[in-house]
């Protein structure tokens, strides 16, 4: 997550002004034109901002741990669904296990195209409620992005830049929130690949075979 | 020897050949111009006094806008039967727009094209949008050998997606051109068209080089369930017919502080939107640490917009 919050007070002002006189000296990233709206404008951002608030950025999060369908309903038609420790308080972990196929019991569908990850790399084998890292300290599921940032260091330094990921809302901070996606919005953690879509909207020009077929 | 006898028409009595032929062109000359100002009074019903008289943008007063801003959206309710509110959004003081998308992440499903088509009041039997996305062969920039037209499962192998809008260059070929100064850039960097000063030439159409600007050939047909009425006069207001519009980075939401629809409709986050002048944006980082690049760049048009391969 991106560290917006300032310093305030002197600190602030100061690196305000170390900020200005570095762009100003900088050679911009895009070619710069003629009019010099560096340093120009970046002193009225500074007086535009200085005195406003941020607005959050809320990153979504899974409530915590999923629950397992069992495939039954109850007397009132609903799905009945049981927690990961309603069986493996009572199940030895396996750590040889890579796929669903493999289980007897629950998680047979479980369709897994992740590398040569195990289960038991992601899942805590002592609390199945809760996720392990990889040096071996636990991990909640809310917090599941640390987990996929140990391997995925590109992405995860991209995403806390803002530069991977959706989000909606507000790019400017201090008019209003932001809302961004975690990994697992996306990313079926068990066949994480970005799934192939159709694409629905297509253009009707006016000089192209397909589109006015029917309708003259 | 016979006398002359001085010639006179019947009904004039007794005026010459001279002032006869006078009275005859004039009447012809009244009656010419009557029939090459005709079309005029035909006008009316299509185009009020007060939109004859409109002056430039530029030119108008706050009052002067809050005048034609009510009319238009009196002229919205009675053609489309939607209540609309337009606004006039000035640039914010201190910005300047970049936005920049990501090619290996895009992957052409479109939806930013629909986010645009409705986000902007486009016309629906068209489909028409401002942004194109072009089904590219690997190994080239050519927007020639794109197809925007694809309709399949994407992405297909050995494809890449290129999105192509308007990059809001900083040296817009399509603003010099403008013979009336209908369309300019803002200090935001966004080139906005002043839809009741086009004169619809397109001229700015065949001078951008990056096929960024529509015409409209008709006035758009929208259900009037399905009009935005958040509306901006530089940007979203449904469009006349026979004027050129253009992507203006959705101004209407971006000077708010609000990501344009496309970046938000995006499904794979392929898109960074953000203040160029502010050295702690996202688009900022991404300048700074991937290898951007624009499209047509021996051009010297400058796009704001940029892309990138990570």
């Amino acid at each position: 997550m991106r560290k917006r919050n300032r310093p305030s007070g002197l600190i602030h002002r100061a690196m305000r002004l170390a900020a200005i006189v570095g762009l100003s000296s900088l050679p911009l990233m895009y070619a710069c034109s003629d009019r010099d709206y560096a340093t120009q404008s970046t002193l009225t951002t500074a007086a535009h901002t200085e005195h406003r608030e941020l607005f959050p950025v809320h990153i979504n999060r899974p409530a915590g741990p999923p629950r397992i369908d069992t495939g039954m309903l109850d007397d009132f038609g609903r799905p009945v669904t049981v927690s990961c420790m309603s069986c493996h308080t009572t199940q030895a972990p396996n750590f040889a296990t890579r796929s669903g196929d493999e289980l007897l019991h629950f998680h047979q569908g479980l369709h897994f195209a992740h590398g040569g990850l195990s289960c038991l790399s992601c899942h805590n084998p002592e609390n199945y409620n809760t996720l392990r890292l990889a040096d071996g300290s636990t991990l909640e599921y809310p917090n599941v992005m640390n987990l996929c940032a140990q391997c995925h260091t590109k992405q995860a330094n991209d995403y806390a830049h803002g530069a991977h990921g959706g989000m909606n809302g507000y790019w400017d901070l201090s008019r209003g929130p932001r809302t961004r996606l975690n990994c697992i919005d996306c990313h079926d953690p068990h066949a994480p690949a970005f799934p192939h879509m159709r694409p629905t909207f297509k253009p009707r020009d006016r000089f192209l075979a397909p589109p006015h077929r029917g309708e003259h | 020897m016979a006398e002359s006898k001085t010639i006179s028409l019947p009904v004039l009595g007794d005026v010459s050949r001279r002032t006869a032929l006078k009275a005859v062109g004039a009447t012809l000359g009244a009656a010419a111009f009557a029939k090459a100002i005709s079309p005029l009074s035909q006008l009316k019903d299509r185009v009020s006094m007060q939109e004859f008289l409109q002056k430039h943008y530029k030119e108008l007063t706050h009052e002067d806008k809050t005048a034609i801003f009510a009319r238009l959206e009196a002229e919205t309710k009675q053609q489309y039967g939607a209540d609309v509110t337009i606004q006039d959004h000035p640039p914010i003081p201190g910005v300047r727009f970049g936005y920049a998308i990501n090619l290996s992440v895009c992957n052409g499903n479109g939806k930013c094209v629909e986010a645009c088509h409705k986000e902007n009041n486009h016309d629906r039997a068209t489909n028409q949008s401002y942004i194109r996305v072009f089904e590219m062969p690997r190994g080239t920039m050519d927007m020639e050998q794109g197809n925007s037209t694809y309709d399949h499962a994407v992405p297909a192998e050995d494809k890449f997606y290129l999105p192509v809008q308007c990059f809001q260059c900083e040296n817009p070929p399509c603003v010099s051109v403008c013979p009336v100064e209908a369309t300019w850039q803002e200090s935001d960097g966004i080139v906005v068209v002043d839809y009741n000063w086009c004169i619809g030439c397109r001229y700015c159409q065949a001078a951008c080089p990056y096929h960024a600007r529509r015409f409209n050939w008709k006035q758009a047909e929208i259900p009037a369930e399905e009009v935005n009425p958040n509306q901006g006069y530089l940007s979203n207001r449904i469009r006349p017919q026979g004027t050129t519009e253009k992507c203006h980075f959705c101004l209407h939401r971006t000077r708010e502080g609000r990501m344009p629809a496309c970046l938000e409709a995006c499904p794979t986050g392929a898109r960074i939107f953000g203040n160029m002048l502010d050295p702690e944006s996202e688009i900022r980082w991404v300048l700074k640490n991937k290898r951007v690049f624009v499209l047509k760049e021996e051009l010297g048009t400058k796009p704001t917009l940029f892309y990138f391969f990570d």
